[in-house]
């Protein structure tokens, strides 16, 4: 399997902080990667890095072989490939929720008003979220919202979608129907690289499972691996810490 | 939401007990706040008439007769300030918009014009508008170049321009200062150009948050439109102060300020009421 994105030695610091040190990571199609670890470890940094919001300081990223860490690439079509998916939505307060899933197909990808509307009524109807398609976000639920939130990174058809701890901000009820999105989409084959606290979702979706430690993956493996037999001294306090807080 | 089932429910003894003590309450306070209202307005009244020099005042500037004479001249000047205002206003938008976006652009072509925009709203918000209107109503004819307006209110016009768009221009660049990163971060990502970013994105959540300090800066704009009489534009203003000169009455000042606050109470009032309308719609903590 061709891999979609390929990291190789990327080095990133915030002034005299390495927040990613010398990481490498292949991403086949079809696959999900799920990082893991504690608060500042860098899978944010890491998942900015991809959608260029962050430049790295060193090493390369590919995407479908094409460096896009290139300086004269055009950053807004490399973009347009992906989808990121925030801790905290960002849906546009603005604007409707269908105006929200619209705004870049229309935009972006100069679809018509018509079609950018068939593409969101049929991602609302089938992530159940049809009758909400004229409500501004502030209306809705967490839950609902950060659901908005994927459909919209869903409506430019990405070639990787890149989850920021999506339900972090969620409290555990609501958590299960974001989750439950992911778990279709990665069922679809859709290529996907996650940051989560969840390690029982973890376990589900992950094809690999790294886990990150100040900025370096300290152990990659299955989900089987990593999750339940970790090797590392590091992994496995980071995951007992973890059982403690009640995630595992 | 899911709608549920309001028809079987009754209030409950102690909701209409505490329903009742609710009336009761409300009923007290209204009470009160009319008795502090007449004694406080009344007072005021007695002060005002009972003071010596009452019947000269209500003479000088309370003369109704006078008054109605006064009023056609001083709504033909009022006119002046209402087009200075509309014409001038959207010149304004338009400049202090384009001040705005040059000043929180990081495009490396237009670090020159970024230059230019941070210095002129250096100048003309911190030199005085009746300075600027009297350097560009006399210093600009006086230049004698072709093609260049001498008309006093065409000149009064633009100097209002000059300094209002630097004030606005702030206050636009700080509703856009105010739209958190991860809005730019969330539209970015989804391809959009840093242009597209700020047009769709970022200055419709900036205007409307800047609505009531714009507002305010429009009711002075309005009011400050007097200020060109110091050219010898007939204005509101300009026209009261003749009509009180001419007889040493002051009534027509007095016709011209109620003018002025029948334009400017109404507007502010519609304003408040639009923005209340938007935010509840949205029901944005964001949006103001």
């Amino acid at each position: 399997m061709a891999n979609v994105l390929e990291l190789q030695s990327v080095r990133k610091a915030f002034g005299t902080e390495v927040v990613l040190n010398n990481l490498s990571l292949q991403v086949p199609e079809h696959t999900a990667t799920v990082l893991i670890g504690a608060s500042g470890s860098g899978k944010s940094t890491l998942l900015r890095c991809i959608n260029l919001l962050e430049t790295i300081d060193d090493g390369q990223i590919l995407l479908d072989g094409q460096e896009i860490t290139d300086p004269s690439i055009q950053v807004d079509d490399v973009r347009r490939k992906l989808g990121m998916v925030f801790q905290s939505f960002n849906l546009f307060p603005h604007k409707t929720v269908l105006e929200n899933i619209t705004l870049a197909p229309i935009k972006v990808q100069n679809k018509s008003a018509d079609e950018a509307r068939e593409i969101a009524t049929k991602l609302l109807s089938r992530f159940d979220l049809a009758d909400k398609s004229d409500q501004y976000p502030d209306r809705l639920s967490g839950g609902q919202q950060q659901r908005v939130a994927i459909i919209r990174s869903l409506a430019i058809n990405p070639r990787l979608l890149l989850l920021d701890e999506i339900t972090s901000a969620l409290d555990p009820v609501l958590v299960n129907e974001v989750l439950s999105i992911v778990r279709d989409l990665k069922q679809d084959g859709m290529t996907m690289v996650l940051a989560t606290h969840e390690m029982g979702f973890a376990t589900q979706v992950a094809d690999e499972v790294c886990f990150l430690e100040s900025g370096n993956i300290l152990e990659r493996g299955s989900a089987e691996q990593v999750l339940k037999n970790p090797t590392n001294l590091k992994t496995q306090e980071f995951l007992k810490r973890v059982h403690q807080a009640g995630r595992l | 939401m899911s709608e549920r089932n309001n028809s079987a429910w009754s209030p409950s003894s102690r909701e209409l007990e505490r329903r009742a003590l609710r009336r009761k309450l409300s009923r007290k306070q209204a009470i009160i706040a009319a008795v502090s209202s007449v004694f406080v307005l009344g007072s005021l009244a007695v002060v005002l008439i009972t003071s010596p020099g009452w019947e000269v005042v209500k003479a000088t500037f309370f003369d109704i007769e006078y008054g109605k004479e006064v009023f056609p001249t001083v709504v033909k000047g009022l006119w002046i300030n209402l087009q200075l205002t509309f014409f001038g206003g959207i010149a304004i938008g338009i400049i202090a918009m384009g001040l705005a976006l040059l000043r929180t652009t990081k495009s490396p072509a237009l670090t020159p014009f970024r230059f230019l925009a941070t210095a002129y709203v250096d100048i003309f918000r911190g030199a005085p508008l009746i300075l600027i209107i009297l350097l560009v109503g006399f210093g600009v004819p006086a230049l004698r170049l072709q093609g260049i307006s001498s008309n006093v209110i065409v000149l009064g016009t633009i100097a209002v321009v000059l300094t209002y768009s630097a004030y606005v221009a702030e206050v636009i660049r700080s509703g856009i200062l105010s739209i958190h990163p991860s809005q730019r971060a969330a539209a970015r990502s989804l391809g959009l150009t840093s242009g597209q970013t700020m047009r769709f994105v970022v200055l419709p959540q900036a205007l409307r948050r800047v609505v009531p300090p714009l507002l305010n800066d429009f009711v002075s704009l309005l009011k400050d439109t007097g200020l060109v009489s110091i050219l010898g534009v007939t204005d509101a203003v300009r026209a009261a102060q003749i009509n009180a000169s001419r007889t040493f009455n002051y009534t027509p000042y007095v016709v011209a300020a109620i003018l002025f606050l029948l334009i400017t109470i109404p507007m502010t009032r519609y304003t408040d009421r639009a923005i209340r309308q938007r935010t509840q719609a949205q029901n944005s903590e964001g949006a103001i």
